[in-house]
């Protein structure tokens, strides 16, 4: 019995004009099923480019990535994404943005009513049935991303991959956003992997807290288990001494890493646009 | 109306005109601005052009006369449209007139042939400024239609493919700044030569400004197609790689609707174009249609003439400001971007 998503010695390089930039080395991750993993680690180690090419937008220099024992080579539904700026196509209502992900992974299985009910389903998870025939340019920040949550989840996932899903947000809506996350994993038990800046979402929402050296030649640094029993409750936690050793830890070996603690919640570009360029190119 | 009228409002809102402020309470005081801004201002822009023109012409002596104000223009718009209803009315004179005969010929059994030949007769009356408009209107609408058919699809094709595009880009690049005047004599010698029948569905004159519009409104809707489609946002195309979307599906579901806008901005600006050259075409061309009622009256050089040929200007970019209007409707109709503004 294999490992469920098994990242293998990954390893990328994108030619830049002064010879190839190395951005990641030897990533090595196993993965269970229903796990919940937080990838942390300063602007420009290599995160987001780790979750690219565990969703096959990107493909790795070396190594390589298995699913369920299968090599990713290309993107596809199994790995959905919730991207950081919620990519919803405008032009689609939030329904129809949710539809047309339900069609286009169900549409030889399931009826035109049962696909039908699969979206509204996916829509009251995240509390969104009520902004059906809104359009993303009508709905708030935090809305839209719970609609990309939505589209992700309907796609019936073997990994959800999300990037920095509330980056963006203001603090308070990403705390709601956060707990309707834990929510909906204590549900489904989905496996997640998610990029974060932030400690304190890192430590409540994840199972195991992955933590990346610094760029270029990025690599795992070190892995914390995070041993708090769920459903996990953020006002419970906020005083509670293991809660706050293991933020502790992950605090710690951020700072190592970086001259100021400052530095650490600032949600930055993710990558140089240097690197951007490389890796569209 | 209502709409425009709302945003109108919203903007007033957000910046409140402190000297309207002082005279009178909130809710007038939205209501003035707004009114004040979308009415009040252009007309008072208006009038003060009307007056700097009539007090200028009155000084300007020229060949033809004093150069007309706003009042001698005034006084030829409807002249212009007076004559075009005698020309109308003499029209269908002429045709109850022949119908008499007709019924004549037929009441002495005159043979077939003779009936024929009265029947046949055509009005020959010379085409009023109303008529010069239709042809000019219905010229440009060809021609723009016939472009948009080609450059819409050549658009979409160099945005998805760098390849094409490059083997396109000079040709679009040299042939964009070419001048329609430059266009027209090779384009008149093509028509005669490959154009050639007995009984034309269609008249040369009204195929060589056709065309010659036709190839000055490619380039712009090309250009802002390739724009438009090669830069769809790359979050996007993602979305679309990770829902295995098939080429068809992408095209349709996310590069179109989100090149849309751009697509419009180069219609737009090729339908602005288009007209501008249609003029012009039709001047050096002497094709029927609004540049020659310009150039006709040029050359007549009667005493009406300059404040005909102003009414023309005027007609003109009515014309052109109404054929964008139409454009932004049809925009904001088909494009998902409701925020299109007119500049």
């Amino acid at each position: 019995m294999g490992t469920y998503l098994k990242i293998d010695h990954v390893g990328i390089s994108f030619p830049t004009d002064k010879g190839p930039l190395e951005v990641l080395q030897d990533v090595t991750l196993d993965i269970a099923e229903g796990e919940f993993i937080s990838l942390i680690g300063h602007s420009g180690c290599g995160k987001s480019t780790v979750l690219n090419i565990v969703a096959g937008l990107l493909r790795a220099t070396l190594g390589g990535v298995l699913l369920e024992e299968r090599e990713v080579t290309d993107p596809g539904p199994d790995r959905a994404v919730v991207f950081q700026n919620h990519s919803l196509l405008p032009w689609l209502t939030v329904y129809d943005n949710v539809r047309l992900a339900v069609d286009q992974v169900f549409g030889k299985t399931r009826t035109k009513k049962e696909r039908h009910q699969w979206t509204l389903h996916n829509l009251q998870l995240v509390h969104m049935e009520h902004a059906l025939e809104r359009r993303p340019g009508e709905i708030s920040g935090g809305m839209k991303q719970r609609v990309g949550i939505a589209r992700a989840l309907a796609m019936e996932p073997k990994v959800l991959l999300m990037d920095e899903p509330f980056g963006a947000l203001d603090s308070l809506t990403r705390t709601h956003m956060q707990d309707s996350l834990m929510e909906i994993q204590n549900r489904l038990n989905n496996t997640v992997i998610m990029i974060t800046h932030d400690v304190d979402e890192a430590v409540l929402l994840s199972d195991r807290i992955v933590m990346m050296t610094n760029g270029p030649s990025a690599t795992v640094g070190r892995i914390l288990d995070v041993d708090l029993l769920r459903p996990r409750n953020r006002l419970a936690l906020a005083e509670d001494p293991t809660f706050n050793h293991y933020r502790a830890e992950v605090v710690k070996f951020l700072h190592e890493r970086h001259g100021t603690l400052k530095l650490v919640k600032v949600s930055e570009p993710e990558e140089s646009p240097q690197l951007r360029r490389a890796a569209n190119a | 109306m209502s709409a425009k009228t709302a945003t109108t409002t919203i903007r007033e809102m957000r910046r409140p005109r402190r000297w309207l402020s002082d005279l009178s309470g909130g809710g007038l005081k939205v209501l003035a601005g707004g009114v004040a801004r979308s009415l009040f201002i252009p007309l008072l822009g208006i009038g003060a052009f009307l007056l700097i023109w009539a007090i200028a012409a009155a000084r300007v002596e020229t060949s033809l006369g004093q150069l007309p104000g706003p009042i001698q223009v005034w006084g030829q718009a409807v002249g212009l449209y007076q004559e075009h209803r005698d020309e109308r009315e003499r029209e269908s004179e002429f045709y109850a007139r022949m119908q008499e005969r007709v019924d004549k010929a037929v009441a002495a059994s005159k043979s077939p042939e003779t009936i024929d030949r009265i029947a046949s007769r055509t009005y020959t009356g010379n085409p009023t400024f109303i008529d010069q408009i239709w042809t000019s209107l219905i010229t440009v609408a060809t021609g723009f239609l016939i472009a948009s058919v080609i450059a819409i699809p050549i658009g979409i094709l160099c945005g998805m493919s760098a390849t094409l595009y490059s083997a396109i880009n000079p040709f679009v690049q040299v042939f964009k700044p070419v001048s329609p005047l430059a266009w027209l004599p090779l384009v008149t010698i093509i028509v005669s030569a490959v154009y050639v029948s007995d009984d034309p569905w269609l008249a040369k004159s009204f195929l060589n400004s056709a065309i010659t519009v036709t190839l000055c409104c490619l380039w712009p809707t090309i250009i802002n197609t390739t724009v438009g489609v090669s830069t769809v946002d790359r979050d996007l195309m993602n979305v679309s790689r990770v829902l295995r979307l098939s080429w068809l599906k992408q095209t349709v579901k996310i590069i179109l609707p989100s090149a849309m806008p751009m697509i419009f901005t180069g219609l737009r600006l090729s339908l602005g174009i288009g007209w501008m050259v249609l003029i012009a075409a039709e001047m050096l061309a002497q094709n029927p249609g609004l540049g020659k009622f310009v150039w006709d009256e040029f050359q007549n050089g009667s005493s009406k003439s300059l404040a005909r040929i102003m009414v023309a200007v005027l007609v003109i970019g009515l014309i052109g400001f109404f054929l964008d209007r139409v454009m932004l409707t049809l925009q904001r109709h088909f494009t998902w971007d409701k925020n299109a503004v007119l500049r």
